[in-house]
């Protein structure tokens, strides 16, 4: 028999949205990292994209904002329980960073300032899924949730949106990244509940 | 930032459990301790959390974390968790739960913001308010294994009246060194008057980077983001202080 919470009654989601399995809405924006939040001048930015072979794609901020920018509305699932929806974002979208890239990779390991990684697989971050996003809201993405630039996955758990990302390493073969290591899930799908490994 | 690493019986540990409250504790005006038996409980370590479930009866559930604040002992798990107005798990755990009860949850949880007793390296702590609890669980897991390793902990918190464990710390333990930053009322015979964190706070109760302590932070976003920043702007390498936020 499923179990039942005695003289729990819970709070619904607002009407005309739908939370992924035992998550909650929340109207702030609740901050989840490992450690200090690293501090990066603009000026010292760089992105690069490295392949299997190991060519190496760089962008500065000044490539960066070069580049066409798309303005996704999105929502935001966090493994440590809160969602929140309709988020306004400004960034590149993955499609034209890799867009001159030769690869046969499947796999991506993506690389922090500060040392985070995390692995998420290709297909995952083309076709309009992904983009490293720099604007939040309106104005700068605040250093705290990721500025200069993260990345933005938003269909998966949003550890899988490395902030302050440096580097996106394309690979034949997998490699776990932090919370990965830690027994968090590879893949993150917040709509099959897919936290922590085994899930 | 080094790799954490996995403690064993993944499938174990994922799987959803229910605990009996065993006791309720009132630790402060908003505040409970509940002390939860699990017979099959796999053990912990310092730092790690469980996931809690809810479940209305229309099958509606939702889900929390709440750090573990007892050591590891094989049996039960004391919980504590601080009353968020207007929230929709922390008033039902502090207020509706009583002996009896069932609670379903999962876990241990966590890899990174832990202690183990083979690290040997001075050790610095600091809780924002009911980031207390992971903190507390390190304390009481240094005591329980008769570790020497040096511990310094910073309590900041509101007002004499809202300490969590009291008298607990106030008995204290050889080795471990506390200091309480009042942040709104602070005692009456008190040097430093109320007031946030500061880095001088963090410089004076804390450790010289140079002994290269491990900083555990814990407590609301605001004040970990603060606390951290001060900390590598003390001189502390990033990849040495740990953060856990529970806002
Ligand atoms: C890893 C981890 C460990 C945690 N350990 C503990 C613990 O040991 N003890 C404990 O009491 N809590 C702990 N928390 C916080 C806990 O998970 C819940 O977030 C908290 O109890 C509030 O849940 P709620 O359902 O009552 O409020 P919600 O219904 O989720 O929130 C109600 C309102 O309060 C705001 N809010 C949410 N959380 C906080 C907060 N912490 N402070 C101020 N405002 C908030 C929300 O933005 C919202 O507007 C932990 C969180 C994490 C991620």
């Amino acid at each position: 028999m499923a179990f039942i919470s005695r003289g729990f009654h819970g709070r619904r989601p607002s009407a005309g949205t739908k939370l992924p399995p035992g998550q909650y809405e929340t109207t702030g924006f609740p901050v989840l990292s490992a450690g200090p939040t690293p501090r990066i001048r603009k000026d010292d930015w760089q992105l690069s994209v490295t392949t299997e072979t190991g060519k190496r794609h760089v962008w500065d901020w000044a490539g960066l904002m070069a580049l066409p920018a798309d303005s996704p509305t999105v929502d935001l699932h966090c493994v440590t329980k809160w969602s929140k929806f309709g988020t306004q974002w400004q960034g590149v979208s993955l499609d034209v960073l890799l867009a001159d890239v030769e690869t046969s990779a499947e796999h991506v390991l993506v690389t922090s300032y500060g040392g985070y990684t995390t692995n998420v697989p290709l297909a995952d971050l083309v076709d309009g899924k992904a983009w490293i996003a720099y604007g939040y809201e309106g104005g700068d993405l605040a250093p705290e949730h990721g500025g200069p630039a993260r990345l933005l996955v938003p269909h998966l758990y949003l550890w899988k949106s490395a902030k302050w990302v440096s580097g996106i390493e394309l690979r034949q073969s997998d490699v776990p990244g932090f919370w990965e290591t830690a027994g968090y899930h590879n893949y993150g799908d917040p709509w099959r509940e897919q936290r922590y490994q085994g899930d | 930032m080094a790799r954490a690493a996995v403690p064993g019986r993944l499938g174990d540990r994922l799987r959803w459990r229910i605990a009996e409250v065993a006791g309720r504790r009132v630790e402060s005006a908003t505040a409970v301790t509940l002390t939860l038996e699990i017979p099959d409980w796999p053990g912990h370590l310092a730092g790690q959390h469980v996931d809690v479930r809810l479940t209305a009866e229309d099958g509606y559930s939702t889900q929390r974390s709440y750090s573990i604040a007892s050591a590891s002992n094989g049996r039960s798990l004391d919980l504590t968790v601080q009353r968020t107005s207007g929230g929709e798990v922390s008033p039902y755990l502090v207020d509706e739960l009583v002996p009896g009860d069932q609670l379903e949850l999962r876990g241990p949880v966590g890899g990174w913001f832990v202690w183990r007793q083979q690290q040997t390296e001075p050790v610095l702590l600091v809780a924002g308010g009911s980031g207390l609890v992971p903190l507390m669980c390190m304390i009481r897991t240094r005591e329980a294994a008769g570790s020497r390793t040096p511990f310094r902990l910073l309590y900041a918190v509101r007002s004499p009246s809202d300490l969590l464990y009291g008298s607990e710390l106030r008995q204290g333990a050889p080795g471990l060194d506390t200091t309480y930053l009042y942040s709104r009322e602070a005692l009456k015979d008190s040097a430093r008057p109320p007031g946030r964190i500061t880095p001088e706070d963090l410089a004076r109760g804390g450790w010289p980077p140079d002994f290269e302590p491990t900083c555990y932070v814990c407590g609301p976003t605001a004040f970990v983001e603060k606390t951290a920043a001060y900390l590598v702007l003390l001189g502390h390498a990033p990849e040495r202080v740990r953060t856990e936020r529970f806002g």
